[in-house]
């Protein structure tokens, strides 16, 4: 079994968001990277579960970015894998991102690619059915369950308003949410160890971005809250029917 | 050229995404001048051609029973197929879980640039610009489509549903289905629930609840509401509330026009699921729970007092005894 774990640094959950260079550019500085939550703690463990239940599984993590990305790259190995391949480049959209990840994994024989179903900054949820495309694997997003048997996949996906359980064959491509597994803290012996595990840096392959962002904009800034009295909650639903529509 | 909307089905019925989706498309094929088509894989019970009345001019259908249960693969050849052959160069979807199982997959088999998530119509004065959220609702950026043909997905419950006169000619295509890859065991599915995602009003329960025992009058107000129930991380994790009614930033992000927050502090992680919400109401004891600070509407005190008067308020406006 050889499974591609895809991985993404996003900015912590609790970091300042603010632009700067006329809107064009998120401002980087003070801002604390992470591995994205999804993929994380819901891709990369669950594989790292398959690889406990099989030792003999390989496990290989993912990242397109630059050199700075190594620091979060040595974080997921801390929790496990046996290495990770870098691919070096500045990301351009989920298209490049995802055209760079096909092209490392095409002919290498992976059976699961996992990735998580978004990252929390961009929030496009594209690369990894566009992985699937590229590399014509059958793709199940928002995945929240995930069985093996032999080479059948089992997995629960979310549909709106409830949930399908599905089978697939391998090889195939997972977008990974909640209920997948449960986040790890990596330990003193995963960072130890993290340190000496291979971090292949490839060069990137020729692919072109199918967008580009232009601007970024912050919301309106709420107005403030209008507080009703605890013991007149009858204002509250006038506001709601008479001031906000909404009831 | 033309602009091709993917409606989407449940139970025989359009969601009602799908409805925002086709107002979307119409719009924009309006704006840029050429005619908005529908295309509809599967059965569904109604009436197609009244679609017409939302603005569009044409529905292609591959109606397949089996079609009515989504295979990705499937779904992204024959919207492939129709799309070239009838010429699209913008493809609208809802963002919702079907379209981010297939939108994806559309822009690459078309080398189409995809924005998923869009909260208006693109601005095409000078290029394809396309407004998304980003930053799980902390900000937006405009994305600019540099290809010939686009991709669009549409969040819910940010573009209105309006209905006019016209009726849409239904075209019936004889596409071939290939195999289909993905097997469909088992669904299980709360009929007659309003799809968290899709609810105009969410009403939401956290820790302050203190206990399963207690969500009686957070469903009774839900349901006077016609609204969806959610509940907070700790909630889901403790076993109180089901994992899919989770919103946050690891859970299920939502965008109603109404969330009705009781007994949630507000973290950051929670707000980054709810914080494209139109209009927030916060009830918590604490008058220093941040969610104060994002909300629109508040009252600050003790839950199990506040709930039965606020059914009852709620019981007398809407005419219920």
């Amino acid at each position: 079994m050889k499974i591609l774990v895809c991985i993404s640094k996003t900015p912590d959950t609790t970091a300042k968001i603010a632009f700067t260079d006329n809107n064009r550019k998120f401002v980087t500085e003070g801002v604390q990277w992470i591995l994205n939550p999804y993929d994380e703690w819901y891709a990369l463990v669950r594989a790292i579960e398959l690889k406990e239940k099989d030792p003999s599984t390989i496990l290989h993590l993912i990242m397109v970015g630059g050199a700075d990305c190594d620091a979060v790259i040595r974080k997921a190995l801390a929790l496990g894998g046996d290495e990770a391949i870098r691919v070096n480049a500045e990301p351009g959209d989920s298209f490049y991102v995802a055209s760079q990840i096909a092209a490392v994994a095409k002919g290498t024989g992976y059976d699961l690619i996992f990735t998580g179903k978004e990252t929390i900054d961009f929030n496009g949820a594209s690369v990894g059915g566009m992985i699937a495309g590229l590399l014509n694997l059958p793709f199940i997003s928002l995945a929240a369950k995930f069985d093996l048997s032999g080479n059948e996949a089992t997995l629960v996906r979310e549909i709106e308003g409830g949930e399908e359980t599905v089978s697939v064959k391998l090889p195939l491509v997972i977008g990974c949410q909640k209920g997948m597994a449960e986040q790890r803290i990596p330990n003193m012996k995963g960072i130890m160890g993290a340190r000496s595990k291979p971090l292949k840096v490839v060069e990137a392959v020729a692919a072109e971005s199918l967008t580009e962002i232009v601007s970024f904009e912050l919301p309106p800034a709420k107005k403030g809250v209008k507080l009703v009295p605890a013991d007149n909650p009858e204002e509250l639903v006038r506001l709601l029917h008479e001031e906000a529509k909404l009831i | 050229m033309s602009v091709l909307i993917f409606i989407d089905h449940s139970e025989g019925k359009i969601k009602k995404t799908s409805l925002e989706a086709i107002c979307y498309g119409a719009a924009l094929a309006k704006q840029t001048g050429v005619p908005a088509e529908g295309i509809l894989l599967g059965t569904v019970s109604e009436d197609l051609g009244s679609l017409g009345k939302y603005g569009i001019q044409k529905i292609h259908t591959v109606s397949q029973e089996s079609l009515n249960q989504l295979d990705a693969e499937q779904y992204i050849s024959i919207i492939s197929t129709i799309a070239g052959k009838n010429g699209a160069t913008i493809i609208v979807l809802s963002h919702t879980n079907t379209g981010r199982a297939i939108a994806p997959g559309l822009s690459v088999s078309l080398k189409a640039g995809l924005v998923t998530g869009a909260t208006a119509l693109p601005d095409t004065t000078a290029g394809f610009l396309v407004k998304k959220n980003v930053f799980s609702g902390k900000a937006f950026c405009t994305v600019s489509i540099k290809t010939s043909t686009k991709i669009i997905s549409l969040n819910p419950n940010v573009y209105p549903v309006k209905s006019g006169e016209g009726s849409a000619e239904i075209i019936a295509e004889n596409v071939s289905v290939g195999p289909a890859l993905v097997t469909i065991k088992s669904v299980s599915k709360a009929s007659g629930e309003i799809p968290l995602t899709e609810a105009e009003i969410v009403v939401s329960g956290g820790r302050g609840m203190k206990g399963p025992e207690n969500w009686g009058p957070i469903e009774e107000l839900a349901k006077l509401l016609h609204a969806a129930t959610a509940c907070s991380r700790p909630v889901a994790d403790a076993g109180w509330r089901p994992h899919n009614e989770h919103v946050g930033q690891t859970g299920i992000a939502i965008a109603p026009n109404l969330y009705i927050a009781i007994g949630i502090s507000g973290a950051i992680q929670h707000l980054a699921g709810v914080n494209r919400s139109k209009v927030i109401v916060v009830i918590n004891k604490d008058p220093e729970a941040p969610f104060f600070k994002s909300a629109d509407y508040g009252i600050v005190g003790d839950a199990f007092e506040i709930l039965p008067k606020l059914i009852l308020a709620v019981k007398k406006l809407k005419g219920v005894a």
